[in-house]
């Protein structure tokens, strides 16, 4: 067989493959269980509302909450990390390793009952702020490995340079290397924020109060009180117009850092 | 600190300075000066020292021992108030090191304003003047990204006179550039010169050496071999070492 012959050949065999899987999926298929347990229009106008203005919205405030929090505590601990001090890099080491290293289940769960539980301690916001909380504790973590790489992405003569024309270290890294480090990382950071978007979903085990619910526990609770999936189906559908559009946003930042540098 | 401006005081004296990174003995022992409004090329292979003795002058590396002078002031010494001392020398770097994510007028003004406590619209001002200096004042508005190396090294000989200091430092400043650029920043180089700037440049510009340099200075292995006047160096010299690397470079 000439290689010209085998080659469409072979091609014609996966498209042939293709056509077939897709045939069968089609005739098993149990399209009316699909329709009615997923795609129930009328579970989906019970939802409507509250399904965008409470849950939609709980989800996106508690992504920013959780978000700005972490950046906060991210560059904390990537300058303690960078410290010439060695105590203050073995903390921010210890952290990152830790945290990094635990489910963030485990450590909501931990805020949100272990330690109000031990140390009657009332969390601001109760459970949902505990859990929120956590929610910051672990992106810190990750936020503060991604920050430590960006600082330490900017060309060393840049620092030579703003410190050769006497400026002190604290104006250095404030108008010099923050600056350019932050522009490096936008797409990891926006990652980390598409990640914390998914991850607000784990609140759901801090039990959260009627108005506090984020998406995913407001389509559980719907699933359940109405023995239908169409809230699932509801909530990927709202968690994917949040996210996709940012996965984009990555993409193209992407495409433009590799062109601007 | 004294601030001793007095004329007859070198502008950078160096006793003994040794450098070493790790177990390589960079800088052995360096006795070297510049005076005031003199121009001092330092010339010699790579790996010969030159540019590490020209960052410990402003500390950008730090001296493993040995003492360095600038204007009086002894900046080895702990108490030194390094970035003041810094604000006085202008150091222009090979690889330019703009900041990329400033507008050139904001590359001229940062560290006058952080740095020089100036006022903004004093810094643009000086800044400006600089800019036409070096003849890029229509410049002002651009990313270094859309500038040439040449233009880009400009742009940072201005950023550095616009701290006005008393003294420049130049390391390689134009190895870096394609060939048909060089000639545009020696150019503004010998202009500051005829301003009477006091000069350290280390480089390879054997041309330039001879034409601006009042002394030349040529290191080799850590250590200063021969120096004096540049057609003495450059068209005689004495020592074996210095011989054999011009036989290579002129």
């Amino acid at each position: 067989m000439r290689p010209s012959t085998r080659k469409r050949l072979f091609r014609g065999v996966l498209y042939a493959i293709f056509i077939l899987a897709v045939a069968a999926v089609i005739f098993v298929a149990d399209w009316e269980a699909i329709r009615t347990n997923f795609f129930n229009l009328d579970v989906a106008a019970e939802a409507f509302p509250t399904v965008v203005t409470e849950a939609a919205k709980n989800t996106v405030v508690y992504t920013v909450i959780a978000f700005i929090g972490g950046m906060i505590g991210g560059l904390i601990l990537a300058l303690m990390k960078l410290s010439p001090v060695g105590p203050y890099r073995w903390v921010a080491t210890a952290y990152i390793e830790l945290f990094r290293g635990l489910p963030a289940l485990l450590v909501i769960f931990g805020f949100a009952f272990a330690v109000p539980i031990a140390f009657e301690w009332r969390p601001p916001g109760g459970s949902t702020g505990a859990g929120l909380i956590a929610l910051i504790v672990v992106s810190s973590a990750y936020i503060a490995e991604t920050i430590r790489a960006g600082i330490e992405a900017v060309p060393k003569g840049q620092v030579e340079a703003a410190r050769s024309l006497g400026m002190r270290p604290s104006w250095t890294l404030v108008s010099v290397v923050l600056p350019q480090a932050f522009r490096i990382i936008t797409p990891p950071l926006t990652n980390e924020l598409v990640i914390l978007i998914k991850d607000t979903s784990l609140l759901f085990i801090a039990g959260m109060a009627l108005g506090d619910r984020e998406l995913t526990t407001f389509a559980r609770d719907t699933v359940s009180s109405q023995a239908n999936s169409t809230p699932l189906v509801l909530a990927a559908l709202l968690y994917l117009i949040i996210t996709l559009p940012l996965t984009q946003l990555v993409a193209k930042l992407e495409r433009h850092n590799k062109r601007g540098r | 600190m004294a601030e001793l401006q007095t004329t007859g005081v070198p502008a950078i004296e160096v006793r003994k300075l040794c450098k070493s990174f790790g177990d390589n003995e960079v800088l052995k022992g360096i006795d070297f000066h510049v005076d005031q409004g003199e121009v001092v090329c330092v010339i010699g292979p790579s790996g010969s020292g030159k540019s590490t003795l020209l960052r410990c002058v402003n500390r950008l590396e730090e001296p493993t021992s040995g003492t360095i002078i600038v204007e009086g002031v002894d900046i080895t010494d702990e108490d030194t108030d390094l970035d003041k001392v810094r604000t006085r020398i202008g150091m222009v770097f090979q690889q330019f090191n703009l900041f990329p994510h400033l507008t050139v007028l904001r590359n001229l003004t940062l560290a006058q304003i952080r740095a020089k406590k100036r006022g903004k619209a004093e810094a643009e001002e000086i800044a400006r003047r600089n800019l036409d200096k070096v003849g890029l004042a229509d410049k002002v508005d651009a990313f270094p990204a859309q500038l040439s190396g040449g233009q880009q090294q400009r742009v940072a000989i201005a950023r550095a006179l616009s701290m006005d200091p008393d003294m420049m430092l130049f390391d390689e400043p134009t190895s870096a550039l394609d060939p048909e650029l060089v000639g545009d920043v020696l150019d503004v180089m010998k202009q500051l010169a005829r301003d009477g700037m006091t000069m350290m440049v280390v480089t390879h510009e054997m041309g330039f050496a001879r034409e601006v340099g009042d002394r030349v200075v040529f290191m080799d292995g850590g250590i200063v071999v021969e120096q004096g006047k540049p057609d003495d160096v450059l068209g005689n010299p004495q020592h074996e070492r210095t011989q054999s690397f011009l036989s290579k470079v002129l």
